[in-house]
């Protein structure tokens, strides 16, 4: 019997609908609402300039270590404008912009990154915060993938016309959990779109070290879901690929990947030299390819901004990250009870735990140690 | 009341919260179809379908990642690790997420799920297929590791666990699967966890262990009375982590004297936990060195020298003795 090629009709699309001069391909133009443009303009330009100011308050020693998200505002952004409040969004931990798009507040990033976990309960100034339909950040990489397609699970279980979306980058698709999650998902048929942040670095491992496949969309069709390739940097290609993998998986025909290719401008985290592994040139060339330039000018092709509208949103972002930055740190001075950490250990803390808390608020009493952190390093200045 | 073995017990648990509560989903290995390789899942899939008693794709991360997903999103998966020697390929969920999505979201995610695993020696079994590792368990904040004794706290524990709001470790001592049966009632029967038992009074000595080592201590309590006249108290730990020592220094305070039984290693294992607890609380009482009699400090070896590995009646005798006689 001589060998025959099996017909398995696979295929991987790459999309681009924006060129990185910001040139339109009018065909594949999506119909999105100009209040939606706009939108995704004000929080990408939000998402960069929160970056920087987190980056300079990490410099300053005002908060610990933080994994900034700069260059890949298109690739998050446009991902989950097609969500409703009703579905959920499971993130790693590179997607803060995409995060406050889901309804994070601000002060919350800022706090989580100073050190303080009270920050899950801290909404919008004003707003009692409530249980969102959002997982928490995932550090382990990749470990969040499995629990997307538990929460698709039960959506489907329950019947429901909802939609979860998980995300992850390129050195992630290394990790066993990506390739389980996949696969569960596939077997499963749960309505998951799977977003991969392909940014090209894994801190100092870049892409082609990961993986010897030619893209990692394809990793999709071995667990029987599409997989397509976008241009990170085109938030219209990113949102035209999200749209359709999220009313795939809404309309009940599974899961599916997208894989956005983007670049990671900045460091892993702020506790990393990229120099030590990339050239500069490299960054520069990426810088060329923006998503938010890019964006812009579409806009303005379009008349929905001009120079004046740019600086105006400029100056008006740069007022709500301020005032973000001040109820933080202010809240942080609130923050100051140690006694805090048994608070979420159990849903009733057992009785060993209560001796232990005890203990803690003795040597507190003793010693007269209120807080650590923030405010005494404050109070010292 | 029907007497029956653990795993019918442990069965008619699954069995009647899902009736009860449509949030309950069973999932693991061949527990589908197969019923598990023990039939602890026996006929769920038929009475509850396909949706309700899956089986998975081989991959423990994300069988224990799934069912993150289903109890956040609101359901109670009580999902089942073939064997516990299998567990560690899902370390890093139960570590990084079921034990922790609590005090990272601040209560605002929730994880109620039940993690079953058959664990111990004692069945003849292949590696990685008899060990005892609850202290990896129950060395992590935030879960609850859970081990009973017999079919009728078996049923018990699960039902409390499975209704648990924090997420539940269950080992269950496969070696005592089919070895006994009792009475267990068909009318629903719950026991708070956190709680140790005492199973027998007496004054000259404490016992204290947990699951498979039950029998064996029982079996020894009753001969150092016959033999020796000798009045032990014995106490099942039943719960591990978060372990509640008011029972044992109290027992402890009365008999001066305590053994600690338990297959798993000597060393950092539960016993080192509760003697350092006597210890702490109750060493102006103690009449004599707490001894404990463990597996030892090696892999528990293939089994034609398992026996020898495992503790039994005459080991802790010999133990109880030296303690006595001190």
């Amino acid at each position: 019997m001589p060998r025959k090629k099996l017909d398995l009709s696979l295929t991987v699309e790459h999309l681009s609908i924006l060129n990185e001069k910001g040139e339109l391909d009018k065909d594949l133009e999506p119909d999105i609402p100009e209040d939606l443009l706009l939108k995704l303009y004000r929080f990408m330009v939000l998402g960069r300039k929160f970056d920087e100011r987190l980056i300079s308050l990490q410099r300053q020693g005002r908060i610990g270590t933080f994994a900034p998200i700069s260059g890949q505002e298109a690739s998050q952004l446009g991902a989950v404008a097609p969500l409703q409040a009703s579905d959920w969004f499971v993130p790693s931990f590179r997607e803060t912009a995409a995060e406050i798009w889901r309804g994070r507040s601000m002060e919350s990033v800022i706090l989580a990154f100073g050190g303080y976990s009270d920050g899950a309960l801290v909404g919008k100034e004003g707003e009692e915060e409530e249980p969102k339909n959002n997982m928490p950040v995932a550090v382990p990489v990749s470990s969040q993938i499995p629990h997307a397609v538990g929460i698709g699970w039960g959506m489907k279980y329950r019947k429901k016309e909802d939609v979860v979306m998980t995300f992850f980058g390129d050195g992630g698709t290394s990790e066993g959990d990506f390739h389980e999650g996949m696969n569960f998902a596939g077997v499963y048929q749960c309505p998951v779109v799977f977003v991969c942040q392909n940014n090209q670095w894994a801190i100092s491992v870049p892409r082609k070290k990961q993986t010897r496949s030619e893209t990692l969309a394809q990793k999709a069709l071995a667990y029987g879901m599409p997989g397509i390739q976008v241009d990170g940097n085109d938030v219209l290609a990113v949102y035209s690929a999200a749209k359709e993998a999220v009313e795939r998986a809404r309309k009940g025909d599974g899961p599916s990947m997208i894989e956005c290719v983007t670049y990671r401008l900045q460091m892993h985290t702020t506790a990393d030299d990229p120099k030590r592994y990339r050239k500069e040139e490299e960054v520069e060339e990426w810088k060329k390819r923006d998503p938010i330039k890019r964006f812009q000018k579409y806009l303005k092709d379009k008349g929905l901004l001009s120079d004046e509208k740019i600086e105006e949103l400029d100056g008006k972002i740069q007022e709500e990250i301020k005032s973000a930055v001040e109820r933080a740190e202010k809240l942080m001075k609130d923050f100051t009870d140690p006694l805090q950490m048994f608070d979420h250990a159990y849903a009733e803390l057992p009785p060993y735990l209560k001796e232990q808390r005890e203990e803690l608020a003795e040597e507190i009493e003793a010693t007269g140690q209120k807080a650590q952190g923030k405010k005494e390093e404050k109070e010292e200045e | 009341m029907a007497k029956m073995t653990m795993v019918q017990a442990i069965n008619l648990a699954l069995k009647q919260e899902m009736e009860k509560d449509d949030r309950v989903i069973v999932l693991g290995e061949d527990v589908g179809r197969d019923g598990g390789v023990f039939r602890v899942t026996d006929g769920l899939i038929d009475q509850f379908g396909e949706d309700r008693s899956l089986d998975t794709p081989l991959a423990e991360a994300a069988i224990v990642g799934m069912s993150i997903g289903m109890a956040v999103y609101g359901l109670r998966p009580v999902c089942e690790m073939q064997f516990s020697g299998f567990s560690y390929l899902a370390f890093h969920q139960i570590e990084c997420h079921v034990a922790r999505l609590r005090m990272r979201s601040q209560g605002m995610c929730q994880v109620p799920m039940v993690i079953r695993a058959p664990y111990g020696g004692g069945i003849r079994a292949l590696e990685h297929h008899s060990e005892s590792r609850e202290a990896y368990y129950a060395h992590t904040p935030g879960l609850k590791m859970v081990i009973p004794s017999g079919p009728r706290n078996a049923r018990a524990l699960l039902v409390s666990a499975i209704r648990d709001p924090d997420p539940v470790i269950f080992y269950e001592p496969k070696f005592l699967y089919r070895a006994f049966r009792e009475e267990v009632p068909e009318e629903e029967e719950t026991m708070p966890l956190g709680k140790p038992q005492k199973v027998r009074e007496g004054k000259d000595l404490t016992l204290i262990s947990y699951g498979a080592m039950m029998r064996a201590t029982l079996e020894a309590a009753e001969a150092l009375k016959e033999e020796d006249g000798v009045e032990t108290e014995v106490i099942d730990l039943l719960t591990i982590s978060p372990l509640d020592h008011g029972l044992l220094t109290e027992s402890v305070e009365k008999t001066g004297r305590a053994v600690i039984v338990h297959e798993a290693p000597r060393s950092f294992g539960p016993g080192a936990e509760i003697v350092a607890r006597l210890v702490e609380k109750s060493f102006f009482y103690l009449e004599a060195p707490i001894a404990r009699v463990t597996g030892f400090d090696v892999h528990i070896p293939l089994f034609s020298r398992e026996k020898m590995y495992l503790p039994g009646k005459e080991r802790i005798i010999r133990a109880a003795r030296k303690v006595l006689n001190t």
